[in-house]
């Protein structure tokens, strides 16, 4: 035990003595939470848009002010004529442009049937598409406040919830999302790093060499990463829940265990990675372009699974990222509790046992 | 139990590639016992089975009396090892390298302590003790890693090319220590490739392609092989070598 302790505490001196280490480990998940929660999400606040009322009556500038006061779009430019609608696009400053035609209110009001325009500039059409889905809500629901008045006959009422996240928040993807970046990154990179450093600088050899046994040595390396990558899901966590209101409607032990074992599944793929690189760059390379990659691009973090080809949605089942976000949102959106994720956690650990016992055999040919 | 290290017809193959073959020979305790070889001659692959690192393909070997093969954790505590690269923590500190090092034979704290202020003492580092080991010069790295080598006092130590690259005036220096050790009853297992460092051996074996082809005193293998200096011995027999190979 005394010789397990010596072990740790230089594992420690080598992590507080490596600047790079320390980035990695605390500025990193610090940067990256914000930087998803800030910069960049799929909200769109504050839109330009310019308006082309060619009716200017009661109904279309009730409209207009509506669609002002959302939220969502600003209202820059009143144009005049159909020919400065292109102009205003080029001039690049807006994003949608509505158009009113003639007689709005009077075809409203009478013939129960009004057209409206809008056109998006659609050169980025991911934007295009929310500013129209924004812009066809607020024109509903206008129309549902007005028709309440007029008393119309048989109409279909829809009223959409948005359930678990009724605001749309892109943030409430981004947390879980970056936890899983994060954790992957520290718990996987790092520990194949400094066990391929010992290989590297040929410490290993000398602490094979001693009464430690292979396992403990591999055990001890790892030991203060679980401890710091366990702190580091706390830190984002927190900053989730206390910056951007992120929920924890499930169990928080169950959040914490699973955070728990998703830093050993973690952990365990570092080992494996280690055991087959014998340098801190080919370690490095590994970790990043095979485990980090993957996991921002097809975890479902960034992009939706359901809209990826089959055969990438199949390959999406072998990262552990994409169940601990499963994971993730179930328990901090949904309030699951340990019965209704049970099968992404027995994937989860089934994966960790698989990396482990894949390392030992891989550790023991290169001994024997 | 006079011998420190007995091994019989220990071999080590690799596929189809013998690295070690069926190697016998003993040494004595205190000896200071060389182990040369070109490249590729199998010391390495010798020097790992004794150390328990790699278990050997057929044969048997006893280092400090335990059966390398059965007693590999026994053997491990009995023996000390410094490799060609080096086996400090470069961003540890040289008391910090000691604690480490002591800490895993399982040494007490109090004994850490002691052999700590023994040992700075003897090199004269004490002034730099709080250091990190990276600022230290190359030699002052070689004789520390040594030392730590027969920290938790072994009874054998093997020593894998301890000092490559490094001067002359330096390497001596080494030398003297590794007596002092010998003196104290340690055995010594070294392998080199510079061949005045041979001549400082109380018994030098000879490895080409796998076998022990000489075994004996630097004197006594000189005028065997009606040689001047270490280096011509090994020359001929890399020229034997090279001759049955044709």
């Amino acid at each position: 035990m005394l010789q397990f302790l010596a072990f740790i505490k230089k594992e420690f001196y080598h992590i507080f003595r490596d600047r790079r280490t320390l980035l990695i480990l605390f500025g990193m998940p610090v940067i990256q939470i914000i930087l998803f929660g800030y910069a960049i999400t799929n909200e769109i606040r504050n839109a330009e848009i310019a308006v082309l009322d060619q009716s200017n009556d009661y109904y279309s500038s009730r409209l207009v002010q509506k669609i002002g006061a959302s939220g969502y779009f600003k209202i820059t430019t009143a144009l005049q004529s159909e020919k400065e609608i292109t102009e205003a696009f080029r001039a690049g400053h807006i994003k949608v442009a509505l158009v009113i035609p003639k007689n709005f209110g009077y075809n409203f009001y009478h013939n129960h049937k009004a057209p409206v325009q809008l056109i998006t500039d659609a050169s980025d059409p991911n934007s295009a598409t929310t500013l129209l889905n924004y812009a066809t809500a607020i024109v509903g629901n206008y129309q549902q406040e007005m028709s309440g008045q007029l008393k119309l006959p048989l109409t279909i009422d829809v009223h959409p919830r948005m359930q678990y996240n009724p605001a749309l928040k892109g943030v409430f993807m981004f947390v879980p999302g970056v936890m899983t970046l994060i954790l992957m990154l520290v718990s996987a990179m790092m520990t194949s790093i400094t066990i391929t450093r010992e290989k590297e600088t040929g410490t290993m050899e000398i602490l094979l060499v001693s009464p430690l046994s292979p396992g403990m040595i591999i055990v001890g390396k790892v030991v203060p990463y679980i401890i710091l990558s366990f702190i580091n899901a706390l830190v984002i966590l927190s900053l989730g829940v206390f910056l951007f209101g992120m929920p924890v409607k499930g169990s928080l032990l169950l959040l914490l265990m699973e955070c728990g074992l998703f830093v050993l599944t973690a952990l365990s793929l570092g080992i494996l990675i280690s055991t087959i690189t014998a340098s801190q760059q080919a370690a490095m390379m590994i970790s990043m372009v095979g485990l980090l990659m993957p996991t921002v691009l097809l975890s479902g973090f960034v992009f939706p699974l359901e809209s990826m080809p089959l055969p990438l949605q199949m390959f999406a089942n072998i990262l552990p990222a994409k169940w601990f976000i499963i994971i993730l949102k179930d328990v901090m959106l949904k309030g699951s509790g340990l019965l209704a994720v049970w099968k992404p956690t027995a994937v989860l650990l089934g994966m960790t046992v698989f990396f482990i016992a894949l390392s030992v055999r891989n550790f023991k040919t290169r001994l024997s | 139990m006079d011998k420190a290290i007995v091994t019989d017809q220990l071999t080590r193959r690799f596929g189809d590639f013998i690295a070690t073959d069926a190697i016998t020979f003993s040494v004595d305790r205190g000896e200071i016992f060389g182990f040369l070889g070109a490249n590729g001659a199998g010391k390495t692959t010798a020097m790992r089975m004794l150390c328990g690192l790699l278990k050997p393909s057929s044969g048997h070997a006893k280092v400090a009396g335990y059966d390398i093969a059965t007693q590999t954790e026994l053997v491990k505590k009995n023996i000390g090892y410094m490799s060609q690269k080096f086996s400090l923590y470069e961003d540890l500190t040289v008391k910090e390298n000691i604690r480490f090092y002591g800490g895993i034979y399982g040494l007490s704290n109090q004994r850490i302590k002691e052999k700590t202020a023994q040992l700075l003492d003897k090199l004269q580092i004490t002034k730099e003790a709080n250091q990190l080991v990276s600022s230290l010069p190359l030699g002052w790295k070689q004789k520390l890693a040594f030392s730590i080598a027969i920290l938790h006092d072994p009874s054998i130590v093997f020593l894998d090319e301890p000092t490559g690259g490094v001067d002359p005036v330096t390497r001596r220096q080494f030398w003297d220590l590794i007596y002092e050790a010998a003196h104290q009853n340690v055995t010594v297992f070294v392998t080199t490739h510079y061949m005045d460092e041979a001549e400082y051996c109380d018994r030098i074996s000879m490895m080409v392609d796998g076998k022990i082809k000489a075994l004996d005193t630097p004197r006594k293998l000189k005028e065997q092989f009606s040689a001047v200096s270490m280096n011509d011995v090994f020359l001929q027999l890399a020229r034997q070598q090279t001759v049955s190979n044709q």
